[in-house]
């Protein structure tokens, strides 16, 4: 269907507490019309990606500020693949520096968002980079 | 007098001029007049200032001051394994900084030891892995115990560190009356703000004033508590619910150490708040003058306090680590330097200066090191210490003081309306109010309505590289081997018997502290006693507002 509204997980990987930007994208992406499901903090890559595969989600947004990105970003892209579910869109945002980013995109996250990126540019990116799952 | 009339002023020459078509706010979206004069003043000068060191010590809780004492310099620092943390303490107090302040890594502050398979990716990365008393033995490997007070960042696992700590001292043959410090153990803010937790709120309040009433009998020279509006802040609220939801999780503090019967004498001296400097200078230094002024109230009138020690807000500071930005970095040394100078004119009495290089990753040395000399440079070259509280008295200093101290007030009796900050955290009122400024903050920024140099105006194509501070993955592997070892080579009879104390007083009601102390001492780790937390108090999940 065309008019398929877009499913977007907002998750917080990790043990970190900072969830000031992932409520402010969930948000925004809510705003843009986007049906949009906030995890909660504190969830581990198997949370993350059951919870992908039951909500039947298009694009996953996992937001990480404590460092652990290099572990916790291409672990959810594994249980997905193991889960017969990696067109999932997977995008991150966090302090994540830019030869992390780097490796990160090689291994399939779609994008990574860096602080001072608006909500703008991501629901832009959004538009023009998920599609509905088939 | 008509030379002040306010009003007149504001029809006749001010609306004459042209005015440059913005709206006059600050940070926190708080209107500001084009000027203020004696009108906007009001109330005598003993009732409302009071002299440094006189009620209501809003210019100051001390008679003399930074006449009579500079601020501490304590900078936050941890990372890696306990050995690499040592290192940079060493160097920090050889550079002339005169306190400790240490950073956890995740697993730590959330109660896993560094084996746990929630630890992964995790140790050592955000802050020092401490997993056992063997690791705070290697932190504070040659530091004065008795001579450098410590601060330690850590809330839903702070019972443990503080065992840990005081262990270690006794170790080191430094009694407990002479070691000084300040544990953060502010878990009503992790609810709020900063997120990390164990158990409900509740238990985890029991917790708190467990330690509140162990350090007033045993430890008397360290605060159990750091009341926290810093994370608040970060977490995107305006300085006025800052100001507020901090000063109401006081209030629920001592309320809650009252009701076990303890004078609140006993314990409110050693009771200390932490406060942001954010950007918009005047309202900063405008709300650490009514923090004072508040507590100072409602410690004599509505608690009863009868020392001043009781009634004077004393205060650790440290700039906005969220006004920080990653594009030109190099930028943000100046930004540090002004929220500094706020902390500074506000009567900070201890100081955390951000470094350069924050929104990268874990500061290097480098930074590090002009972060310190931005404070040295307040300090030793501007002269703004030579007299007390210099900005007391501007007409706008003092209507934004007392502007704050009544919207604070009115937050402060709506949470009391509530049934309290406990009740207030239930209903998600303050995570609500707060979430809603973040949101409203960042669409005016995306409106440019608000400017964050070199992010939404002035911005350049080409990032600013500048080092940063890379943490060896390998150590994590390291940390796991060595707790690991620990476990397998101490008297596990005496670890099981231990914790099963520390579950007996979670139970019983019994302070929690000396068996907690006990627990340590045989080598339970902080994953183990927070095992214990989590299943006799059980685990609080994220409600995930949005």
């Amino acid at each position: 269907m065309a008019d398929k509204r877009l499913r977007i997980i907002v998750a917080k990987p990790g043990l970190d507490g900072h969830d000031r930007g992932a409520k402010i994208i969930a948000r925004a992406l809510r705003d843009a019309g986007f049906e949009v499901i906030y995890t909660g903090l504190h969830q581990t890559p198997e949370m993350i990606a059951e919870a992908a595969v039951q909500e039947d989600a298009d694009a996953v947004g996992l937001s990480v500020l404590s460092g652990a990105h290099m572990t916790l970003f291409p672990e959810v892209l594994r249980l997905l693949k193991e889960k017969g579910a990696d067109d999932v869109a997977i995008f991150g945002g966090g302090i994540i520096p830019d030869e992390d980013a780097t490796r990160l995109k090689q291994m399939g996250v779609r994008e990574i968002f860096t602080p001072g990126a608006s909500t703008e540019d991501i629901v832009k990116w959004v538009n023009a980079n998920v599609s509905p799952r088939q | 007098m008509s030379m002040s009339n306010k009003q007149e002023w504001l029809k006749g020459p001010y609306q004459d001029a042209k005015e440059r078509p913005v709206r006059f706010s600050t940070i926190s979206d708080m209107e500001i007049d084009p000027l203020y004069t004696p009108d906007d003043v009001r109330g005598g000068y003993a009732d409302k200032l009071g002299n440094p060191g006189e009620y209501p010590y809003t210019r100051g809780p001390y008679g003399s001051m930074y006449r009579g004492r500079l601020w501490t310099m304590r900078q936050f620092a941890g990372f890696g394994l306990a050995e690499d943390t040592n290192a940079r303490f060493h160097f920090l107090l050889k550079q002339g900084q005169d306190g400790l302040s240490t950073a956890f890594d995740m697993p730590t502050l959330m109660g896993y030891d560094a084996d746990h398979e929630r630890a992964r990716g995790e140790v050592g990365r955000e802050g020092v892995a401490v997993s056992t008393i063997d690791d705070m033995m290697v932190l504070f490997k040659g530091i004065p115990l008795d001579k450098v007070t410590t601060s330690m960042t850590v809330n839903c696992s702070a019972s443990v560190l503080l065992a840990m700590y005081l262990v270690m001292a006794e170790r080191n043959g430094v009694p407990w009356e002479r070691v000084g410090g300040t544990i953060q153990n502010d878990m009503l803010k992790e609810f709020i703000a900063q997120k990390e937790w164990i158990s409900p709120p509740a238990p985890s309040l029991r917790i708190v004033t467990d330690m509140i009433e162990f350090c007033a009998k045993k430890v008397p020279r360290w605060h159990a508590v750091s009341i926290s509006g810093y994370h608040i802040r970060e977490c995107g609220s305006t300085a006025v619910q800052e100001l507020a939801f901090t000063l109401a999780d006081g209030i629920c503090y001592v309320e809650d150490a009252m009701s076990r019967g303890l004078n609140v004498d006993e314990f409110a001296p050693r009771l200390s708040f932490f406060w942001n400097l954010h950007n918009d200078f005047l309202e900063e230094v405008a709300k650490l003058r009514a923090a004072r002024r508040i507590w100072a109230k409602l410690m004599k009138e509505r608690f009863g306090a009868k020392s001043e020690r009781s009634m004077t807000l004393k205060c650790h500071a440290q700039t906005a680590g969220a006004s920080l930005t990653a594009q030109q970095p190099v930028n943000n040394v100046v930004r540090v330097a002004i929220q500094a100078l706020a902390g500074v004119m506000g009567g900070v009495q201890s100081l955390h200066t951000n470094s350069m290089d924050e929104t990268l990753a874990l500061p290097t040395e480098n930074a590090v090191m002009v972060a310190l000399r931005t404070q040295q440079i307040i300090a030793e070259e501007t002269g703004v210490t030579n007299t007390i509280d210099p900005l007391g008295g501007s007409f706008a200093i003092e209507a934004l003081t007392d502007k704050m101290e009544a919207e604070a007030m009115a937050y402060i009796r709506k949470i009391d309306e509530m049934g309290g900050m406990l009740k207030a955290i239930d209903t998600g009122y303050p995570q609500r109010e707060i979430a809603e400024a973040a949101f409203a903050y960042q669409r005016q920024l995306e409106r440019n309505e608000k400017v964050v140099v070199g992010v939404n105006k002035y911005s350049i194509p080409e990032e600013i590289p500048i080092a940063t501070l890379k943490i060896d993955r390998e150590l994590e592997e390291r940390q796991i081997q060595r707790v690991r070892k620990i476990k397998r080579e101490r008297n596990s009879t005496s670890v099981k018997d231990a914790l099963k104390r520390v579950a007996e007083a979670c139970r019983s009601g019994e302070n929690l502290m000396p068996p907690i102390c006990d627990a340590v001492r045989v080598g339970a780790s902080v994953g183990e006693i927070s095992d214990i937390y989590r299943a006799e108090f059980g685990v609080y999940t994220d409600p995930g507002w949005i």
